[in-house]
């Protein structure tokens, strides 16, 4: 399985993306310049991530802009035809504008930009500690929507305390029913605030990261 | 129109500054020229009124790879080929007026001094202080300087790594916001602020200009009153997103080999670059300003001239090669375009419409060619006859049943207690290099990824210290940025200062900076940390008086080998926790003294350079044989706030049992003498520690064990330490509120 990082004008986690998937999981990336459109190179087995970063400045709205990119409109194949796509923090509020994901990420309850360690978690790999660092990451959508994303197992992460807890005390941006990230109905597609990338080094003390990957099938 | 001494002084030139321009010159400069004056002979520019006491710091030596001032930024040597380049700055008079955009722009204009270079920008940090925090307009401040540093940081995507926030009265009306960044590059690749070859031409590259922040450097070079606020349009307006592609491109386009020189455009805009680049390679340049991107219509050449538009480079590129330049900023969607060449003259000609509007020798305007250095007079404050008047003995000293109460008071004042509020709208991790997120040490440590190293870095100042004696406090700034760094498993480097004081032309105040150099130059000196650049501020005052003089003391230090990092936070209960340094009977300055006990005036607290550096080089050697697990050296709130911080990572507390042997219970507890660091060990190690000590002549005072959550002093019980961690982490959220 290889995988492709887009880079966006304003990405700036592309960087670290492609450091722990070539590093910490030994895989080959290939970095995608966003006015480009081949994906050529990439089977439906392998993966298309979107990075975290500010995609186009965040004018107008969060991954707004960057939804109509050349390059994004051959990742929106790419997942039609199956393909594997991550969103990462900016990279899923792009999935939910080009609505490969359902809903919304709006502002932070507080108002404030929060970057800092919260676990999340599921039944699978019970709770992980992993970053986040977002101004706009409080997932929204109406309950139909998230009833069918409940029903269809669809919820990936949600925020928690240590102990794997999910409770409104822990969710850290006020998202909806504690949802930190989501997949879509066909599994292909996946996106989620917390940042586990910065989570794969032993030198930074949190392998957390790696299980994040490993849960997604993207090891 | 008519040019005389008021023109001038309406520019903020003095009189004798205007007859030296018309001697300069030979002439009476036209206005657009005295306008190039005003911008580049600012105190901001020139450093008219320092660089006298400037160059008595050491300035080189070390492992530093250029002289200091010579480039926008120090380089050091980290080994193995990199480099690191490292600058701070301050954005003082701005954030005052608009605090957003104010401080937002201070993080940029210090990463484009470090990208200028050729270096990756990889940690930020920054020191503020501000007025009470109660205070209504405080928080207003506050709350918009700290949005700011993240909306720019947080988008240009360079983690802010570190940082202090102190809040003391004298700050009410001058808050200082000082930014630094810290970047990495091959040490060969460096990129000189430097125009060379006649012909060559010269670039533009980035935002277009407009009339935001005309006069800016000017402005900063005074005090503030109430009119300041009618100023605004000389704070800048910044644009984070910008900033980024013209990083990625300034970094791409080093890498095709055309670029001769690059400055970034900062303070006095387009005249301080084209200046200053011409002056250092003894050229000229033909400037056309029509060709400058515009982003308003009908301006004039003055304007151009001084507007502090932000996300702006100039660029000497070998002529026949623009292209190759001009294909990596169009990649980036960046406005480039060619506005003049390089002569051999050493003449700035700027022309507008064909016209000659400006013609001034490169080399007068600039810092070490014409621009003028003063040498002010000084004397000692007035304010040192009440220092002198203290007497620990007219304060009570506390009883033993008391120091829990007062412990608490301590752990939540807002120079003491967590600064959460503001560092977790700071994204510190972007990078994924930021390796003390989860291993927290005394400086945080950033990994030089591309290397098999680490850095070190610090911000540091007590300017209560400052205060109480300018020499001695200078030094402890020094001497704590290199004792984080030292407790950190790091080796100091070097040294980039923001030196923010009053009005330079009060004796007072310049006794202040004088003396606060030479004692930061000392100790400088002893530790082999040469100073590599840095900014001064002046002017941070109003009608109230100038702040306390702050000279901010940014350190960057190199860890070779990742396994000899030490970090801050006990380990494991049934650690011995020992402290090294001698107990003082000394409460001076402190903050138990300062805000409990609501003394202001008392003399610096104890500080020996000879014993600081030998604590230092003792720390480093047992982090190095590996005989501790923990290092956190003693500062504001003294040995019990310090033995608290140890805990709150881990959750683990600690039983102490003390005796004070003649020392005050609130020296003894809360005093900030300098030199003092607890670390803390196996009993194994311990036994060898404390033979090391005797030998090195390093006091050695074993305190008590780490537990699993109790906190005991002396018998008594202190609770759990979670209950003071929570106290410790809201303090500040609560006033807030």
């Amino acid at each position: 399985m290889k995988f492709g990082v887009v880079v966006f004008p304003g990405s700036n986690c592309d960087r670290d993306m492609q450091d722990a998937l070539q590093n910490d999981l030994n895989k080959e990336v290939i970095m995608l310049w966003h006015k480009d459109k081949d994906l050529s190179m990439f089977s439906t087995e392998d993966c298309i991530v979107l990075p975290g970063g500010f995609s186009y400045g965040d004018y107008l709205r969060c991954g707004a802009i960057a939804r109509f990119s050349p390059m994004m409109q051959s990742v929106i194949d790419f997942a039609k035809m199956g393909g594997k796509v991550l969103g990462v923090c900016n990279g899923f509020q792009i999935l939910c504008e080009s609505h490969l994901l359902p809903g919304v990420l709006l502002q932070n309850a507080n108002q404030q930009f929060i970057c800092k360690n919260v676990y999340i978690s599921n039944n699978a790999t019970g709770a992980l500690k992993i970053p986040i660092a977002h101004g706009e990451g409080r997932y929204f959508a109406n309950d139909a929507v998230l009833d069918e994303l409940e029903k269809n197992n669809q919820v990936i992460f949600r925020y928690s305390d240590a102990a794997g807890l999910i409770d409104t005390q822990f969710n850290p941006n006020g998202a909806v029913r504690n949802i930190a990230g989501i997949r879509n109905k066909e599994g292909n597609v996946f996106g989620m605030m917390p940042h586990p990338e910065r989570a794969t080094s032993a030198l930074l003390n949190n392998l957390d990261g790696k299980k994040v990957f490993e849960f997604l099938g993207l090891n | 129109m008519d040019i005389t001494v008021k023109t001038a002084e309406e520019l903020r030139l003095t009189a004798e500054e205007f007859e030296l321009i018309q001697q300069k010159l030979g002439r009476t400069p036209n206005f657009t020229e005295l306008c190039a004056f005003s911008g580049m002979w600012s105190e901001h520019c020139s450093y008219k009124n320092s660089i006298k006491w400037l160059k008595t710091l050491p300035r080189s030596g070390g492992r530093m790879l250029v002289a200091a001032g010579e480039e926008n930024a120090g380089l050091m040597d980290m080994g193995n080929g990199w480099g690191v380049v490292f600058k701070i700055e301050s954005h003082n008079h701005p954030s005052a007026i608009e605090p957003f955009q104010g401080a937002a722009t201070g993080v940029g204009g210090i990463q484009r001094d470090i990208f200028t270079m050729g270096a990756r920008p990889i940690a930020s940090l920054n020191s503020l202080r501000f007025g009470n925090i109660t205070d209504k307009k405080t928080q207003r401040l506050l709350s918009g300087v700290v949005k700011g540093i993240g909306h720019y940081g947080n988008c240009f995507g360079v983690p802010t790594v570190g940082g202090e926030v102190y809040f003391e009265e004298c700050y009410h009306t001058n808050p200082l916001v000082n930014a630094m960044s810290v970047g990495i590059m091959q040490a060969n690749k460096m990129v000189s602020a430097t125009a060379k070859g006649t012909g060559n031409p010269v670039i533009y590259v980035g935002s277009a200009t407009g009339k935001d922040g005309i006069g800016g450097a000017s402005f900063a070079s005074a005090n503030i009153t109430e009119e300041s606020a009618e100023e605004l349009p000389a704070v800048q307006v910044g644009d984070p997103f910008q900033e980024k592609k013209l990083l990625e491109a300034c970094l791409e386009v080093i890498e095709t080999g055309a670029v001769v020189g690059m400055q970034d455009m900062g303070a006095a805009g387009i005249i301080c670059s084209t200046a200053e680049m011409s002056a250092k390679g003894e050229v000229g340049m033909r400037i056309d300003l029509d060709k400058v991107p515009m982003r308003q219509k009908n301006m004039k050449a003055w304007e151009l001239l001084l507007s502090e538009s932000q996300e702006r480079m100039l660029m000497v590129v070998e002529k026949g090669r623009e292209q190759e330049v001009i294909d990596v900023f169009e990649k980036w969607d960046l406005s480039c375009s060619t506005i003049g060449e390089v002569t051999d003259d050493g003449l700035l000609k700027f022309y507008m419409h064909g016209e000659l509007e400006a013609e001034i020798p490169a080399y007068e305007l600039v810092l070490g060619g014409g621009a003028p250095q003063y040498t002010r007079e000084y004397k000692e404050p007035a304010y040192f006859e009440k220092i002198n008047a203290f007497d620990i003995n007219n304060v009570t000293d506390i009883n033993a049943a008391d120091i829990k109460a007062t412990a608490e008071q301590l752990i939540q004042i807002p120079n003491i207690a967590s600064k959460r509020w503001v560092y977790t709208q700071y994204d510190s991790m972007v990078g994924a290099a930021n390796a003390s997120t989860n291993a927290p040490s005394d400086a945080a440590i950033v990994l030089a990824k591309g290397t098999d190293k680490a850095l070190a870095v610090t911000v540091d100042c007590n300017s209560k210290y400052v205060f109480a004696n300018p020499y001695v406090g200078g030094m402890i700034a020094v001497a704590e940025a290199a004792r984080n760094i030292v407790c950190s498993g790091g080796e100091p480097l070097g040294v980039t200062n923001c030196l923010n004081f009053g009005n330079p032309y009060n004796p007072e105040v310049y006794y202040q900076f004088v003396k606060a150099v030479t004692g930061m130059g000392d100790a400088c000196k002893k530790f082999n940390t040469p100073v590599t650049g840095g900014n001064v501020s002046f002017y941070n005052q109003n009608p109230e008086g100038p702040v306390y003089p702050t000279p901010t003391i940014g350190m960057v230090g190199v860890i070779d080998e990742f396994e000899n990092r030490m970090t801050l936070d006990y380990k494991q209960a049934g650690d011995v926790i020992i402290l090294l340094g001698k107990q003082q009977n000394d409460i001076a300055s402190s903050e138990y003294l300062h805000k409990l006990k609501g003394v202001e005036y008392s003399p610096v607290p104890h500080f020996d350079l000879d014993k600081e550096f030998a604590l230092q080089q003792f720390v480093a050697n047992i982090i190095k044989e590996k005989l501790i697990n923990s290092a956190h050296d003693l500062s504001e709130g003294g040995l019990l706030i310090a033995l608290l911080e140890k805990g709150f990572n881990r959750d683990l507390g600690f039983e102490i049992n003390a005796t004070t042997d003649g020392i005050r219970n609130d020296a003894y507890w809360f005093g900030e003498a300098q030199s003092r660091v607890v670390v803390s060990c196996s009993k194994q190690q311990a036994e060898v520690l404390q033979q090391k000590a005797k030998a090195a002549g390093i006091a050695f005072t074993q305190l008590g064990t780490v537990t699993t959550d109790a906190i005991t002093i002396n018998n008594e019980s202190w609770g759990s330490i979670t209950v003071w961690k929570e106290k410790y982490d809201t303090a500040i959220e609560k006033l807030l509120k």
